[in-house]
Formats: structure tokens, sequence, C-alpha cells
């Protein structure tokens, strides 16, 4: 089917829920409403409110509650309406969701889904357009995943719900209906843990995830720079290998990502590079990404995230070095 | 126009008074003699183990212990009032409900040793044991919607301090639960203390039982170190769980430290202890079982010794547990990624798990 990135991860929900008969849906707005962004829409009527949960507006009790239905044997994907909001469930994903495995040594597991809108570009009010991936993976325990494309985002959804751990999927809501693809109709998995070599090149690696990927591919396929492009699509676990063997072939290596510069995910993979292929640079790492400082208001949007432009300027400084 | 829209009361509950006198009103009917015997050498045992925790703290062979002295009768009491299929979600003061509902005691020793394996063996049927307060209530809302949601028919039972009720994640909990009709039963262990803070700092309401009315559920206040009044309204609140939840305010007393981490003497009157101690839970009950020649020294005394010998027992095979670092890093995923695996290597590799710091 051709869909978007919405119409991919409503079937991957419902596909779940037809294949789970312990999965639910829950969150804010889910239910008869589908979701501010018309996610989950449809399900409710299909599935109903014990399993396309509206919950009372209150979002660690959303993420708590998953806590609780995991550990009794439910499967629970819940919702939190944007990026910001999340802030408020924090300490039920870092103080429980992270680590129930690890302080149970496994006696209880956690197979959940945080799914939030992340990142802006879409003229939201504030609090709605954080880039908060570095947040989560920092804590460890959590897999944190962001697609880039629809075929990606419902098969990543699909992995994760076979899994036995917590995901936090994180949804770019730039990108939720700014192109369609061909995807397939029925189940299947996108691996976990893997980038996405999007495009092949010699020159220089570029890694990124996310809503940088149209931005990065855009701005290479302009320039006619024979770059190689890597869709991470997992952020924790890093396929540290695939950026290592794709880094010792070009030589050079820039990291593209819509949050913050400053101890963003940018600085992980530098310090990886640094630390295993250092001698086999030509030119020093280079970082593209936001401002040092909280999201701005919509106006400031498009001079705070990177854009074709920088990116392009930065392509031209590290291959002159 | 003015009228009144709505209006609320809380019960409270008492069936032993501290004199060992019982009210046949309010008396359950499935508790006889025998089952008040069960409470008095469960509660006794729940002491001996707290007594000897704390001196195994003070001798540097456990890590920060949280006592349980004087707060025996409500936590023996909610847990024998508790079914087989029933699950509970502890906060971090719960070891006698680990104990009544089985746990094995050399296991509970290995969580005060430091260690991960001494939180819950697989299948138990409880929560972790949980540090940030009153984080563990959305969890016990979330795991009866489950329950209700699977039909199995169990209820959870829920327990969180005075202070607790101060924190969003309580007042959240019992919201969803009124809301989706789960079967849960969260206590409220009002033990006047929360390290420092009195319960009337925490909250202007006269109850804290009076938080359910604001959710829309049930609640009662209870003698907290009456075990066969907690026993009857725990026992109560379950019969009702699977048509909503119940909140509980037991009125109790933390008669010792916080942890061992705390100095009580700093900010709180000793003089404060004595009309408590009148009030002791398991003074009263053996009060009770000596009036009607159910209990005597030679009883007391065999019940103590075994007790004891269960104790050390149990300390002497939590003392043999070794630790195994790997299982750090084994129990994070249900996988062991890559990059956790190089770091894992590594640190095999480097010996450093052979000279470990300190223990």
């Amino acid at each position: 089917m051709l869909t978007n990135m919405v119409g991919a991860i409503n079937n991957a929900l419902d596909l779940i829920l037809q294949e789970n008969k312990n999965a639910v849906v829950m969150g804010e707005d889910v239910g008869k409403d589908g979701g501010v962004f018309r996610v989950t829409d449809g399900l409710f009527a299909k599935y109903g409110g014990e399993r396309v949960i509206d919950t009372p507006l209150a979002e660690s009790s959303i993420v708590g509650t998953a806590v609780g239905m995991a550990i009794g044997g439910m499967f629970p994907i819940a919702e939190c309406q944007f990026a910001g909001f999340q802030l408020l469930a924090f300490s039920q994903i870092a103080n429980h969701m992270a680590r129930y495995r690890s302080r149970t040594r496994s006696a209880i597991e956690l197979p959940m889904i945080v799914r939030t809108p992340v990142s802006g570009g879409v003229r939201t009010l504030e609090h709605h357009s954080d880039s908060p991936e570095a947040l989560y993976a920092h804590i460890g325990g959590l897999i944190v995943v962001e697609p880039s494309n629809p075929y990606d985002a419902k098969g990543l959804m699909i992995k994760a719900s076979h899994l036995r751990d917590p995901v936090i999927f994180l949804e770019p809501t730039k990108l939720y209906r700014l192109f369609k693809q061909e995807v397939p109709d029925g189940m299947y998995e996108v691996e976990i843990g893997k980038a996405n070599v999007v495009r092949e090149g010699d020159d220089l690696t570029i890694i990124t995830w996310g809503t940088m990927v149209p931005v990065v591919k855009n701005a290479v396929e302009k320039k006619k720079t024979n770059a190689e492009i890597l869709d991470l699509r997992t952020i924790n676990p890093l396929d540290e290998q695939t950026i290592l063997d794709s880094v010792k072939k070009t030589g050079r290596a820039m990291i593209v990502h819509e949050a913050p510069l400053s101890f963003g995910p940018g600085a992980e993979i530098a310090a990886r590079i640094a630390e295993k292929a250092i001698f086999e640079l030509d030119a020093p790492v280079l970082r593209v990404a936001s401002g040092s400082f909280p999201y701005p208001f919509p106006g400031y949007e498009n001079y705070y995230i990177p854009n074709e432009a920088k990116v392009s300027e930065a392509i031209d400084t590290i291959l002159s070095e | 126009m003015k009228k009144r829209v709505f209006d609320g009361s809380i019960d409270y509950i008492q069936v032993m008074d501290e004199n060992g006198n019982i009210d046949r009103e309010l008396f359950p009917k499935d508790v006889d003699d025998q089952k008040i015997v069960q409470m008095y050498k469960l509660m006794s045992m729940a002491r001996a183990l707290d007594a000897k925790a704390l001196s195994l703290q003070r001798q540097g062979r456990a890590v920060t212990y949280a006592p349980t002295l004087g707060q025996e009768g409500e936590m023996v009491g909610s847990a024998l009032a508790m079914g087989k299929s029933d699950w509970f979600v502890p906060n971090f003061r719960q070891h006698p409900v680990f104990m009544v509902r089985g746990f094995p005691l050399d296991i509970g020793l290995l969580y005060w040793r430091g260690f991960e394996e001494g939180v819950l063996p697989k299948g138990f049927q409880a929560t972790a044991v949980c540090v940030p307060v009153a984080t563990q209530m959305p969890h016990a809302a979330g795991l009866a919607y489950a329950f209700k949601y699977r039909k199995t028919g169990a209820s959870v039972v829920a327990y969180v301090g005075d202070g607790g009720t101060s924190e969003g994640d309580f007042y959240e909990a019992l919201n969803f639960a009124g809301v989706m009709k789960a079967p849960m039963v969260a206590i409220i262990e009002n033990n006047e203390w929360a390290i420092s803070v009195p319960r009337s700092k925490q909250s202007a309401a006269q109850t804290l039982a009076q938080k359910a009315i604001a959710a829309g559920i049930a609640g009662v206040q209870v003698d907290g170190n009456d075990v066969i009044g907690v026993y009857k309204v725990v026992k109560d609140a379950l019969a009702n769980a699977q048509n909503g939840p119940t909140l509980i305010e037991v009125l109790t007393y933390r008669m010792s430290l916080h942890t061992t981490a705390d100095d009580p003497t700093k900010y709180r009157d000793t003089q404060e202890l004595a009309p408590w101690q009148a009030r002791d839970p398991i003074l009263r009950v053996r009060t009770y079982l000596t009036k009607n020649g159910l209990w005597d020294e030679a009883k007391e005394k065999e019940m103590a010794e075994g007790q004891l010998q269960a104790i050390d027992e149990a300390v002497e095979k939590a003392e043999q547990f070794k630790p195994d670092p790997g299982s750090m890093f084994r129990h994070v995923y249900s996988f062991m990624p890559q990059t956790l695996k190089d770091e894992f290597d590594a640190a095999v590799k480097s010996g450093y798990w052979q000279q470990p710091g300190s223990e």
C-alpha cells in the first residue's frame, strides 16, 4: 500500500492489536479522536475502549500504569502526546521502565512501547517540538528508535512489539505526512539496532536520523557530492559497526541531528569514532545540530533547525580539510 | 441558586483496642483464636527480623536499612487478608508483607546486603521494592487494570506512606483506578513521619483517607496497630475490589528510624513515643491471648527460639552469596547489544573485577 508515516504506524498498531490479544493502545485522545495527529484513527471503533484507552490527562501515570500493565501480562503501547509533555513521565521512564529488568535480574520484563511525536518544523506551540533522543538513550535499558520514513516506521513498530524490552518510539511530526511510500500490507520487521545505508558513497560519511534524513539527502543530491548517508533508525543500541565501517572507508565523518549540539547524540558518536577510527580520518569529525538552548517559539524555528544550506556549508568545510 | 451537590464522610474502624478488648459487632467472621495466634507469631517474627537486620547494618553486614518497628500490625493484617491470586505493590518498607506472602528470608536479606538478586524471585506475586516515593502507585493501578482486562479475578494491594500522598503519582493512580474501576486496594501507611516531616505538614486534610473522595472511590480509616481491624478492612475492600478501588488509611507510628541513615532525635520529641508504645500492635494481641489462656511464657520462649534459628539460618545463607558482576550486563535487555558486549568483554579482560573496591 502507498502510505505516509501516519498511515504506516496506524497500520502497524492495527496489526499488533490483531496479533496480540493482550496489546492495548493508550494515551490522551487516542480513542474516538484517533490521536491529535490521527495516528490511532479508527482503532477505537475496531477494538473498543478496553483496548484503545482514552486515559485521564496525566503523563506520569500513562507511562506508570503501562508499566503495571506490562507486569500484569499485557503489551501496552502508550502515547505521550508531545515530547515536552513526556517529561512529566520522565520519572516513570527513567526510574522504572528503563531499569525494571536489571533491578529484578529479569524476573520481571517490561514488553511495552511509549510512542511520542518529536522534533519541530511544523509551527506548533511551545513544548511540542523537542528532540529528546539523547535523554532516553543515556539512561540505558531503553531501546530508542526514530524512523525517518513510512516503511521503517511500520517495520520498527512491529519489531518492537515482538521484543521483551521497553521501547521509546520517537515519531518526527515533520515526517508524518511529508511523503508517501510503498509499504507491504502485512507484518514485517525492520531490525532494531541496525542503521540503514540510505546512499552509498566514498567521499564522506554523514550520520543522521529522523527529520534530518531528507534534509541531508537533498543537500547531498544538490551538491552532487559522493557522500555515504547512514540513517541510524535506532539511537540506542547504537549501530557502531556500520558507522565505523563507513568512516574507515570514506575517511570523513559528519553527524547531523536536530537535537541541540551540546551533549547531544552527536557527541557520543563522535567520541566513538575518535576512540576507534581516529587514525583513519582525513578531517576532524564535524557536527551539525541545532543551537545549544531550548527549542524556540515557532516564529524562530526556521532559524534554529539545521537546513540544507547549513548542511551544504558543512559538507564544503569537511571536504576542504 | 445554591444547593448541596456533594456530601462525604470517612469512617474509622477499630476491632481490638489497646487493652485487647474486641468489638464483637465488627469482628470478622473468618477470624478465630487460631488465626489470632498466627497473627501474633507473624508480627513477632517481623519484629525479630527487623531487630536482626538493624543489627547487621550496625555491624556493617548490611547497607542502609528501613526498620519496621511498630508497623507490624498493619503489614501482617493486610498481607493475611490477601487472596491466593492477589498481588501486592510495595514501597521500601514492606518486608513483613513479603515475609507473610512467603518470600524466602535469605533472598530478602540479599536486598539489604545491596544486591539486585534480592529483589524478586521469578513468579513471586509482587512488584519490586520501590524507593522513589509513590511512583509504585501507577504500577498498582495498571496491574489491577491488567487483571481486570485479562479476567484473572485477582486484585492488587498497594502501599504508600503518608508522605507519599503528597506526590502526584499517588493521586494519578487513584484517579486512573477510579475511572477504570480497577481492582486496587491502596493502603496509606500513615506512620506520622516522612523522614523528618510530620503528617501535619503533608496535608491540611483532616484525614488522608478522604483523598479517596476526590478520586470518587471508597475510603476508610483504621487503627493500624490493630491487626484484626486492618485485616477486616483490607478483606472487605478486596471483596469489593472487582467493583472498584478502595483507599485505606492505617493510623500507625514509625517507632524507629526512617532508615539507618537517619537520627530522629534531631527532629522529633521522644515523648511522642510513650502513647504509641501503649498502642503497640503486638502487645495488645498478647494481652488478649494471655487473658484467654491461649498463650504463656513457655510458648513465647519456644516461638522466639524457633524464629531466631530461622533468621540465623537465613542470614548464614544470604552471607554465602557471591556477587556475579557479569549479571549487571546480562540483564539490561533481553539480548546483549554489541556495544554493551564490548564493554562487558573489556571489563572481563581488565581484571578489575578481581579487585573490587570494598565490601
